[in-house]
């Protein structure tokens, strides 16, 4: 759901007589950062880790099998229809962990201001973190502030690493993904990138879309949970679907067989891809992932993905054959074969 | 999605290729004109249903794919100025000049930006008084009327520090260059539906007469082509070479006049020369009369900058039909979407770009 402003009725508690935007010395390590850090990071995120403010954070853990990753965001605009900065921030790394097949425990913020930075904004991203992680049962245990001169930055940047327990007793990863195997996907793909490519272009389109950005640790650990035999996790952001397939692909050394048609794509991402000549399969996403399930397993984990995927149409998307390693075919729409490949860069709006 | 999923439809679109195969006796070969159809019949393969003997090949008709090297370093010299806003449409800015692309410019510290219309970029120029704002003015027909209407607008709104570095190419010339060549081995052709859309078909018939040859008016989605496919095919078959018209959805015999009297009020048909294929007489755009304050070339004085194309890139043979990307023997190995060493591979709707995103593992062992 968007983060409207609405939802931050608490305003910001720094007295917009202090100073109504970052300022260098907000990173300066005296009393200014201080102030940061006692009236926003400190009474939002608060927890015994963080309130310590130790350079670190010290916990016990409660398995012995650890997953470790990092993030950094540097998503402009930094509010957008359906999140902004800081949710993506949370849920970017959650993610990460989840597709290791790991519970989330822990994650560090750091966070590079530029100077003129509105209080405000600083204040409602925050806040959103806050949401974001209680959300997807995360804690923020420690982080760290930098403030770079005006021009040095856009605004904010935020780096997020997370630490979480591997809850799954076989291994996760591309490796592990065996010919038969099923290829499920929990949702339509496409929102987050077009959500953000319209807001960033001063794009109208009638009905607005709102990024799909949601943490996805939970439909992932009651599919662990359940005991099926799920071999592969992906989460789609850059490069979405079809890069995530090819790039598994590759690692497997197996052939993916996807049929277009299974893939859903709500109607304002495809009208809006139709407009600008780009192709949703590349486009990213937030709140989207791919599993390669054992195919015995794979009606329980769609009815899983199905509970958990708040409507968002989850599909049985594809097979893993033998075939060739590394290639990725595509059932197009009028039954004919395609190939899939990663592209070179972003996909650019075309003339005509 | 309505006016798309009906137009690609399976069971019609596998009943339409049956028609064209009931109907073809003989081999023909047959030129998709523009890009946009190009990448659509790869994206869909579309040429797999075809009977083997109906060959498509692929057509100059890709806007990125035939601005000439010399004219992409007008435009880095020109966005590399300071106090330069420079505008382009996304998929310009990766198109490799004789050394580099306007990427590179603005990794540089210039400032280049996607822009989605020119008359954005006009914005852009109004609320920058202070700063040169340059729109990089490419494209067939289809893009001239909205490029007209900028200069217009820039001219009747007295905005000084607006201008165009135009690049603006014709279909019906590139047609005939293609169709007087001696290794010519087209024989019919589909014609891009957008272009007709601005221009009408009537500047197809003397075409049509002069070099017998059909010239089908086709749309962009997989049951467009096959439709103009079978139109083509079935006039080839009977003998018969006309402008037919298989994309009546959106193209009139007369087009669109208003856009055509703007282009005409705007621009004066001049020669001009096409990447990898060299000059066409008539055969582009450029500002006419008071319109000619607006011209960027004349404005940072580089109208006289000329370049080689670099030598081993065959896309001028690509872009007239003689050969296909994978006869190509820098295909795929020293020419990629990630280093192009020439325009086709680097749009979306270039021909080799699209063979080397859709058929570079082949699932067939050859070409048929």
């Amino acid at each position: 759901m968007t983060d409207e402003p609405k939802d931050f009725a608490l305003s910001c508690p720094i007295p917009i007589t202090e100073y109504p935007t970052i300022v260098m010395g907000h990173g300066g390590g005296g009393t200014l950062t201080r102030s940061l850090i006692e009236k926003i990071f400190v009474p939002t995120f608060g927890n015994p880790l963080l309130s310590e403010l130790h350079d670190g954070a010290v916990f016990q853990t409660p398995g012995a099998k650890l997953a470790f990753t990092t993030d950094s965001y540097v998503v402009r605009p930094i509010f957008f229809p359906g999140g902004d900065i800081g949710s993506l921030a949370v849920n970017g790394t959650v993610n990460d962990l989840a597709m290791c097949g790991a519970r989330p425990l822990y994650l560090s913020a750091g966070f590079i201001l530029e100077e003129g930075l509105a209080m405000d904004d600083l204040w409602r991203i925050v806040q959103s973190m806050k949401k974001t992680a209680d959300k997807a049962g995360v804690t923020i245990a420690t982080g760290d502030t930098k403030v770079v001169d005006r021009g040095k930055g856009d605004q904010i940047f935020i780096n997020t690493s997370g630490v979480g327990v591997i809850e799954s007793p076989r291994p996760i990863a591309p490796s592990y993904v065996r010919p038969g195997d099923v290829v499920l996907l929990n949702g339509d793909v496409g929102r987050h990138g077009m959500a953000i490519m319209a807001r960033r272009e001063g794009l109208e389109f009638e009905t607005a879309i709102e990024s799909d950005c949601a943490p996805l640790a939970g439909c992932v650990l009651t599919m662990i949970r359940a005991g099926l035999e799920v071999h592969c996790l992906r989460d789609l952001t850059r490069g979405g679907l079809a890069s995530a397939v090819v790039e598994i692909a590759g690692s497997a050394g197996v052939q993916i067989d996807l049929d277009d048609a299974s893939i859903p794509v709500i109607e304002p991402v495809r009208a809006a891809c139709e407009f600008l000549g780009l192709d949703p399969l590349y486009v990213a996403n937030e709140g989207r992932f791919i599993a390669f399930v054992a195919a015995k397993d794979a009606d329980r984990a769609l009815h899983i993905l199905e509970t958990h995927s708040l409507g968002a149409g989850p599909e049985r998307i594809g097979v893993v054959s033998e075939g060739r390693a590394g290639m990725v075919t595509l059932r197009t729409r009028i039954g004919t074969q395609s190939i899939i490949d990663m592209l070179s860069g972003e996909q650019l709006p075309r003339i005509c | 999605m309505k006016f798309i999923d009906e137009y690609r439809d399976a069971a019609s679109a596998r009943a339409l290729a049956a028609e064209i195969a009931r109907i073809t006796t003989r081999e023909w070969t047959i030129m998709e004109v523009c890009g946009g159809q190009t990448h659509a019949i790869v994206r869909f393969g579309i040429d797999e249903l075809l009977p083997k003997k109906v060959t498509l090949v692929h057509g100059p008709g890709c806007p990125v794919c035939v601005t000439p090297a010399e004219l992409i370093d007008k435009a880095i010299a020109i966005a590399s100025e300071p106090d330069v806003i420079f505008c382009s449409f996304g998929d310009m800015i990766r198109v490799p000049g004789s050394k580099e692309n306007l990427f590179s410019v603005k990794a540089r510290g210039g400032d280049v930006r996607v822009v989605y219309s020119p008359l954005d970029a006009l914005k852009i120029a109004v609320s920058n008084p202070l700063r040169q704002v340059v729109f990089f003015a490419v494209g067939f027909e289809t893009t001239a009327p909205a490029n007209a209407m900028a200069v217009y607008q820039a001219r009747r709104a007295n905005v000084k520090n607006f201008s165009l570095l135009v690049s603006h190419v014709l279909v019906p010339p590139a047609i005939e260059a293609i169709l007087s060549a001696p290794h010519n081995r087209v024989q019919g052709f589909l014609a891009a539906g957008h272009v007709c859309t601005v221009m009408g078909y009537e500047e197809y018939r003397p075409l049509a007469k002069k070099y017998r040859v059909p010239i089908v008016v086709t749309g962009f989605e997989p049951l467009d082509i096959l439709q103009g496919v079978h139109m083509c095919v079935a006039q080839l078959e009977e003998g018969r070479a006309e402008v037919e018209n298989a994309y009546t959805r959106a193209v009139r015999r007369e087009g669109n006049e208003k856009a055509r009297e703007l282009i005409a009020d705007v621009f004066r048909v001049v020669r001009r020369k096409w990447r990898g294929i060299g000059e066409i007489p008539e055969s582009g755009l450029a500002l006419r009369g008071e319109y000619e304050a607006f011209d960027a070339e004349r404005r940072f004085g580089v109208a006289g900058n000329t370049v080689e194309e670099p030598s081993e890139c065959i896309s001028g043979l690509i872009l007239q039909g003689v050969k296909k990307p994978r006869e190509c023997p820098a295909f795929g190995v020293r020419c990629t979407p990630d280093r192009p060493l020439g325009a086709t591979m680097v749009s979306s709707e270039g021909a080799c770009a699209a063979y080397y995103r859709y058929r570079r593992f082949s699932t067939e062992p050859q070409e048929k």
